[in-house]
């Protein structure tokens, strides 16, 4: 059976410089955006998306684990953080801190009862585990039910830049994106992302090697949670509004998507897929109820056609790694 | 006490559902392994097809029994003869994206075309009216319901477990090659085994047209709760399904009695219980 | 096509972080109308592409257009989810300088798009929620409330059931805050009436079977059975009330929201006798079936319009019939909604009425029974009157609204 990830090139030299070119056309198309006349909203959920993504990959693409419950991470750091932007009245930086260690604390409890699982048996641990949260996020009154938390104050961050200007709060969630995804970057190249990488291709030898393989997918587990919690309360800000749809199975399955049409375990691909996918949802709108077909015919043309996604076969075609 | 018997066999009713579609989603998996995502929009399909069959060619409840899960399977074996078999040898999570994409296409088709609230399919004449059996009042429907799928769970069963043509199918998943070395046609009874799985799930559909509205969403929410139940009883698993979708069901109605908010989740509580004492579901083999 | 959409949000970006349309000039006679629906889900039916029709003919028979203002609908697909909600809201107040947004069911998308309106300044007509906070807890100066709301529901039905005799009552609450809100409004109307309540069970959201729940209905013994709950949900309850011969033992259901298309597709052989609250019915009389027939001539299935279609068409009426007041317009969300605050509402749908200061739009609420297979002369041929209730009996009085507008 073929891996899912076997797109991936051994990192090299070349293969690093090739990414850091590109991080930094990605970074400087993303910086000129406001002035470009893309809309920004659109981009900021894009963004935010994109890190959710991101960390996503980093599980599946580098470690080899499926999760299909990751949404709920990003809807705990955006309950926690709205509830402590909104009735609590902290500042958007500690709001921000209360969601990611939300989502922390959530990983290190979902991740130690289902790393131990395997293959599609973790996926379905996790998609378990995060309907039980649906469940109790709808029966905690702090969430409001189905109206969700509405008209989250958005603040000044830091005491100075005001998040209610669409342009401060495009670079806030910029470079919130770009610390999160250099940091991910970071992982995969580190001595910790080798031993992942070799967990993943070969979890028995990793073992017989002397690795404690559980420990390193935990961790990998709950840096996947944090950042993806990261994105969630974000993501607070730009949409001003945390609901249960942020934690329904659904979205776990909109973030399989992104990856996967992307380009899984490749480094840009979650971002490419993020942007098509909130794409086709902000413009196929005009086509009613059609939407629904024609995401499921991109879905289909995608497995079919170009299964490693939209970076994964560009990187192919010119044998580079992406 | 009373209630608890009518809600055990309520419960029971539910699971004939739960089990019919399982069964369904276990063979497609364990002779495809592919994670059918399709499996609630093709339940839908069978629905649907007993509403046309009434309403455009007159053709009632039993001939729908009969030619609905007949239509939907051929429509599935051409699904997996054009898109699915281009799968063989990939990961699971291809198979179930594209399968999540063919049930997107096909509700939303549905959709454009009958709208979103449903449409009515009547009770047959033969099976109206009800019992009492004391401590409840049981609609004649609703018993027929769990009878026959129950056989229909043990005739897949032996079908698949006890027969030659099951025996040949069992070894076309473990070693294809072989198999094929002894004349037989592989990729055929893989084609023949998905038309299978899909009729099962057009023949849940049609056993629900009277119970549930006939409506293109109805099997968009089911899928995920029994793709837990196969999961519970071990991927792949004919056995394990057809147990876990009658015990399911029977857990639901107790829970629908004592805690009703949560009856949507506890097959989830199951689910990662299960998983934490047995790592491969109740009967299951290993991924 | 879409495509140009996107194209033309590049180049329209320049105008992004300046807020509301800065093009406001003196005479200015363009409106744009954004219709926020679920166009493929739950509620495509009572809302979807019914409501951008009515929008439109809103905008033909409006007459303006004649006057020489310049109306374009467009519209978009929510998909029951807050946050594409907001974002195709603020999308369309920034890009595409929309000035009022039509329509929106689904509670939870309605008060997430409430807020942006209000952000914007821009002017929302709700129609199809049901949630009553529209106009109390998160009222808005920019938002009038069409149609319906829980707590006229939760009234009118109940108390019709309580005076009939339905003195005890049994509840089948979907567990979600809208649910929540018809069963803690229709207690309070039972309470009041002398009724009492003897129990009530909450059941998750998209339930296939309620045949437990009927059962624990069933041996509480209770006259009435109210489904606080909407949709498939109410659908397959009423259906299997009637399999499990609840019905016919004499406990009466109560649906506490039910639409027509709802009705429709239970059929009249289970549905008949049911009693229930709308606000607008086709065939009421002859301006509701003119205007039906037009629309139904229109539609693809050539359904005849919902109650929440019809609040899409007379709210959109209304707020026409401001601007022409006006003059031209002045592209400010608060000073229009004042102005359709200040002029009662006449439209062929509704009847008179008025829109209060907390922006609900109040007027007459209809008790319907649904009729016997015998009866109905063609297939919409659904609903019998029996009773009517005036709007400033039916909907919240204002000395009750938690609306913070009233208190200035």
């Amino acid at each position: 059976m073929t891996s899912i990830t076997d797109t991936t090139l051994p990192i090299t030299p070349r293969a690093m410089r090739d990414e850091m070119i590109v991080f930094v056309i990605m970074a400087a198309l993303l910086a000129i955006v406001p002035w470009t006349g893309l809309y920004p909203f659109f981009v900021m959920q894009a963004l935010c998306f994109a890190l959710l993504a991101c960390a996503f990959n980093l599980l599946i693409g580098y470690g080899g684990l499926l999760s299909f419950g990751h949404a709920m991470f990003l809807g705990t750091a955006g309950y926690c953080s709205a509830h402590a932007l909104k009735v609590w009245g902290l500042s958007p930086e500690l709001g921000i801190i209360v969601g990611v260690l939300g989502a922390c604390a959530l990983s290190i409890i979902t991740g130690y009862i289902s790393i131990r699982r395997q293959g599609i048996y973790f996926s379905m641990i996790t998609l378990a585990l995060s309907q039980l949260l649906y469940f109790i996020y709808l029966q905690t009154p702090f969430t409001h039910g189905e109206d969700g938390i509405q008209g989250i104050p958005q603040g000044h961050l830091f005491g100075f830049l005001d998040l209610s200007k669409p342009t401060v709060l495009y670079y806030v969630v910029l470079v919130g994106f770009l610390a999160g995804f250099l940091l991910i970057y970071r992982t995969i190249n580190s001595p910790f992302g080798e031993v992942l990488k070799s967990i993943r291709e070969n979890e028995q030898r990793a073992i017989s090697l002397g690795y404690k393989t559980d420990q390193y997918k935990l961790l990998a587990f709950i840096l996947s949670g944090t950042l993806a919690g990261f994105a969630g309360a974000l993501k607070v800000f730009v949409a001003q509004n945390a609901s249960l749809t942020d934690v329904h199975w659904s979205m776990s399955g909109e973030i399989v998507l992104m990856t996967l049409v992307g380009g899984l375990g490749t480094v840009f691909g979650p971002v490419v897929g993020a942007f098509v996918i909130i794409a086709m949802q902000q413009y196929l709108a005009g086509f009613g109820q059609w939407v629904t077909v024609i995401q499921g015919g991109i879905f289909v043309a995608c497995v079919l056609t170009f299964r490693r996604g939209v970076v994964g076969e560009i990187a192919h075609l010119f044998k580079r790694s992406l | 006490m009373q209630a608890l018997y009518a809600q055990l066999l309520v419960g029971l009713i539910n699971g004939s559902f739960y089990a019919l579609l399982s069964l369904g989603l276990a063979v497609i998996f364990g002779m495809l392994n592919i994670i059918n995502f399709a499996h609630g929009a093709l339940y839908m399909m069978g629905a649907f097809c007993a509403y046309f069959l009434l309403n455009i060619a007159g053709l009632g409840y039993w001939w729908a029994l009969l030619l609905a899960p007949i239509a939907v399977g051929i429509f599935g074996m051409i699904l997996e003869r054009t898109l699915l078999q281009w799968l063989t040898g990939l990961d699971h999570l291809y198979g179930l994206l594209l399968t999540f994409g063919i049930a997107l296409i096909v509700q939303g088709v549905f959709q454009n075309y009958f709208g979103s609230s449903g449409l009515p399919y009547a009770i047959p004449e033969q099976l109206r009216g009800g019992m009492n059996l004391g401590f409840m009042f049981l609609p004649v429907y609703r018993g027929w319901v769990v009878i026959f799928s129950l056989v229909i769970c043990l005739a897949t069963w032996f079908l698949i477990e006890r027969t030659r043509l099951g025996a040949y199918l069992r070894a076309a998943t473990e070693n294809p090659t072989l198999v094929r070395a002894f004349g037989i046609n592989v990729p055929r009874m893989i084609t023949l085994t998905y038309g299978l799985g899909v009729g099962l799930a057009a023949l849940a559909g049609v056993l629900s047209a009277p119970i549930n509205q006939v409506r293109p969403l109805m099997g968009a929410d089911l899928i995920i709760v029994v793709f837990a139940v196969v999961v519970i009883g071990g991927m792949g698993s004919i056995m394990g399904s057809i147990i876990t979708g009658f015990a399911l069901g029977v857990i639901e109605g107790l829970t629908k009695y004592f805690y009703p908010e949560a009856s949507n989740t506890v097959v989830f509580v199951l689910m990662v219980l299960v998983l934490l004492v047995k790592p491969t579901g109740l009967t299951g083999r290993a991924a | 096509m879409k495509t140009n959409k996107f194209i033309t949000s590049l180049l329209l970006g320049t105008a992004l972080g300046l807020g509301v349309s800065g093009a406001a000039f003196a005479g200015d006679k363009t409106v744009k109308i954004g219709a926020l629906s679920d166009q493929s889900g739950l509620y495509s039916d009572l809302g979807g592409p019914g409501s951008t029709l009515a929008a439109q003919m809103a905008v033909e028979d409006s007459g303006l257009v004649g006057k020489g203002w310049k109306i374009d609908v467009i519209s978009g697909d929510h998909q029951n989810k807050p946050d594409i909600g907001t974002s195709i809201a603020r999308q369309w107040f920034d890009v595409e300088k929309v000035d009022a947004v039509v329509d929106v069911p689904n509670s939870g998308v309605a008060l997430a798009v409430n807020n942006v309106v209000k952000e914007k300044n821009g002017v929302y007509i709700n129609s199809g929620a049901a949630t009553s906070d529209l106009t109390n807890a998160q009222c808005s100066p920019n938002t009038v409330h069409w149609t319906y709301d829980t707590y006229m529901l939760a009234h009118t039905t109940g108390q019709a059931l309580v005076k009939a005799g339905g003195t005890s009552w049994f509840f089948l609450t979907a567990d979600y805050a809208f649910g929540a809100a018809l069963e803690r409004d229709t207690t309070a109307v039972v309470l009041a009436n002398g009724g009492k309540v003897v129990g009530g069970v909450k059941h998750p959201l998209n339930t296939s079977d309620f045949s437990s729940f009927l059962l624990q209905a069933q041996s509480s013994g209770a006259k009435v059975i109210g489904l606080a709950n909407a949709g498939g949900d109410t659908t397959n309850s009423i259906k299997q009330a009637a399999e499990f011969g609840i019905t016919k033992s004499g406990q009466k259901l109560a649906a506490l929201l039910l639409f027509i298309t709802d009705v429709k597709s239970i059929g009249l052989d289970i549905a008949q006798g049911l009693n229930f609250t709308e606000t607008f019915y086709w065939d009421m009389n002859d301006q509701t079936r003119a205007f039906s027939d037009r629309f139904a001539k229109r539609m693809k299935n050539g359904a005849p319009p919902t109650m929440v279609q019809a609040g899409v068409y007379a709210g959109l009426m209304h707020y026409f019939k401001a601007l022409d007041a006006l003059g031209e317009n002045p592209h400010d969300g608060v000073k229009v909604v004042e102005k359709m605050k200040s002029i009662p509402t006449d439209d062929p749908l509704f009847g008179k009425g008025e829109i209060q200061p907390n922006g609900r739009t109040i007027h007459t609420a209809y008790l319907f029974e649904v009729k016997k297979p015998s009866e109905s002369k063609s297939p919409w041929d659904l609903y019998k009157l029996v009773g009517s209730v005036p709007g400033d009996q039916a909907f919240t009085p204002l000395d009750k609204s938690s609306c913070s507008l009233l208190k200035k």
